[in-house]
């Protein structure tokens, strides 16, 4: 009996203490953000979109290499001997052109992986966090700095290039074959010649 | 008032109709504000802003959301009784909105003076039962089914002592009559009944004198007690938390009204937070006195403006009954849900108990003073 009522009085003395607590955290300093007005300041080290800065990057493929989802496409032309791409910030010299540098940010995984190893360190992650667009295909960012004009005609130019050295080193390789051959002609000479010098044999037993 | 609507605009259909449309004006209004209050001190409680985006402050976010449920689709599903169904949201509305009949809300402001003011109030709001009944019954839905069956299980068991509170009053000022009761209270925050009612002889509006000296400081045990049966009673008839069992919104789909959407839900929306405030109403009228002044005389009749009067009556009515409404809210982010037999528990083992024996006592007192 004696419990019904220190029930009673408990349950109008824990609301009364509840109450209170309630009254209290009305005033209390709001932890709401107001996210598009005010932004949380992110920590230095976050890992969001996806940087290139495309005048450091020498093509190497590297991050394509390490990127666990594959999501970053590079083409690359080697440059001719006339081409000067100039050189990176870090004194690395630009050897190749990059017609494709693609990056599918919606495939990414946000690991970090393509990072480190870059010789140049040029591709980075940012901390922009906002970039949802309307239709998944323009979430492939194009990093490439050349023109598709451009592209055709540099590609012309390699693949001419390309041929020429190969008839080069094809015409090389005739020269250096028939020289070869003369040379195995002459040597095949000497020796017979030589054969025809040599002495009969005088220390034979004679029998 | 009624006489002054009459002087402006004759005695005609209209005036009836804007006098008894003037109730309907301050319930949406209040809703409104209601709805607002519920979203931002919850949000406070919890230590967030709530909504912010709508207007300064998210001050209009209820209109937003009223003018999103006329938008919705209103969906009767197709086993449904359709008649009761679409019946049903009107019936339960009605049933809170026609108790504000009997409730003054100013010496000069009151549907309809009853002599059985209390009595009134408790039948009509009991209406409003039939109204969920009809709901969950035509929806055609066993949660529905389920969810009406226990609201109205609860709101008709918790009627008992939430009636006999009020009766411990009506013992009391020997009146049914909501006027006279606020009456006895006039003349300072000590004559309201939750400080032990009236310390000075007092005339009724019915002209009946009430006698009453500070003797009458016994029963301000009893009258408090009383306001909590009755506030506790009056939350649970309101399915308010922590008696919100029935809708139990984290636990269950919504109770009686799963199947309702747009304007018929709007309309127990309303129903809902018009019967809030209507307990509140008859709260701060049986135990605080209700448009009495807390310093016993009004400014309107002090300056001689007496107009302003009444103005200032209803105003302090209204600010009761909000603070009432508030501190429902202020219990819902506070305290976690009952279970069913605690719910009953509370009722039948503690308030009607108690209800009863003090009404034993108050009536016993009444008699020898």
């Amino acid at each position: 009996m004696s419990g019904y009522f220190t029930d009673i009085k408990d349950g109008i003395w824990t609301v009364l203490v509840g109450m209170t607590i309630t009254w209290k955290h009305m005033f209390v300093k709001k932890v709401t953000i107001q996210y598009p007005d005010v932004k949380r300041e992110l920590p230095d080290r976050v890992r969001n979109r996806l940087y290139v800065n495309m005048d450091d990057c020498i093509g190497c493929d590297q991050c394509a290499k390490a990127c666990p989802v594959n999501c970053i496409t590079i083409e690359t032309l080697k440059a001719l001997p006339t081409d000067d791409l100039g050189s990176t910030s870090t004194g690395n010299k630009k050897r190749l052109w990059m017609p494709v540098f693609d990056i599918d940010i919606a495939k990414c995984c946000y690991c970090g992986l393509c990072v480190f190893p870059c010789p140049t360190e040029c591709i980075e992650m940012t901390d922009v966090f906002e970039f949802s667009e309307y239709h998944r295909k323009d979430l492939v960012y194009h990093f490439g700095t050349m023109t598709p004009e451009e592209i055709t005609v540099k590609r012309a130019e390699v693949e001419e290039y390309q041929r020429e050295q190969d008839a080069k080193k094809a015409a090389a390789a005739a020269a250096a074959a028939a020289a070869k051959k003369a040379e195995a002609d002459a040597a095949a000479a000497a020796k017979a010649s030589e054969a025809a010098n040599i002495p009969p044999d005088t220390t034979a037993p004679v029998s | 008032m009624e006489s002054l609507l009459t002087s402006i605009l004759g005695t005609n259909l209209l005036t009836t109709v804007i006098y008894c449309a003037l109730p309907l004006v301050f319930v949406l209004t209040y809703a409104l504000i209601a709805v607002l209050g519920e979203v931002k001190i919850s949000a406070w409680m919890q230590d967030r802003l709530g909504p912010m985006r709508t207007g300064p402050w998210g001050i209009i976010q209820p209109l937003a959301d009223v003018l999103k449920l006329l938008q919705k689709e209103d969906i009767t599903p197709s086993a449904s009784d359709k008649f009761l169904f679409n019946l049903a949201p009107f019936v339960t509305f009605m049933g809170s909105y026609a108790a504000f009949a009997a409730v003054p809300f100013s010496s000069q402001y009151i549907g309809a003076s009853l002599d059985l003011g209390i009595f009134y109030v408790f039948a009509v709001g009991s209406i409003g039962v039939v109204g969920l009944m009809m709901a969950g019954w035509s929806s055609n839905n066993k949660y529905s089914m389920y969810g009406a069956m226990r609201s109205v299980a609860q709101i008709v068991s918790y009627e008992v002592p939430a009636a006999m509170a009020l009766m411990i009053i009506v013992i009391y000022t020997g009146t049914l009559n909501l006027q006279d009761i606020i009456v006895a209270q006039g003349g300072g925050i000590w004559n309201w009944f939750v400080f032990g009612g009236p310390k000075a002889d007092v005339v009724l509006a019915s002209g009946r004198e009430l006698q009453a000296s500070w003797a009458n400081l016994v029963f301000l045990p009893l009258f408090l007690a009383t306001f909590v049966m009755y506030y506790v009673s009056a939350l649970a008839e309101t399915n308010r938390t922590p008696f919100d069992i029935p809708e139990a919104e984290s636990e269950l789909v919504s109770g009686y009204h799963t199947e309702y959407s747009g304007m018929k839900f709007a309309m127990f929306f309303m129903a809902e937070y018009a019967n809030m405030f209507l307990v509140s109403v008859v709260a701060s009228i049986a135990f605080f006195g209700g448009w009495q002044s807390p310093y016993g005389t009004t400014i309107g009749a002090l300056v001689g403006v007496p107009w302003l009067s009444p103005v200032e009556e209803f105003l302090w009515l209204a600010f009761k009954g909000f603070f009432f409404v508030f501190v429902m809210i202020w219990l819902r982010w506070t305290l976690p849900r009952l279970r069913v037999d605690q719910l009953m528990y509370m009722c039948w083992k503690v308030l009607i108990p108690f209800s009863f024996g003090i009404a034993l006592v108050v009536g016993f007192l009444v008699m020898i003073m």
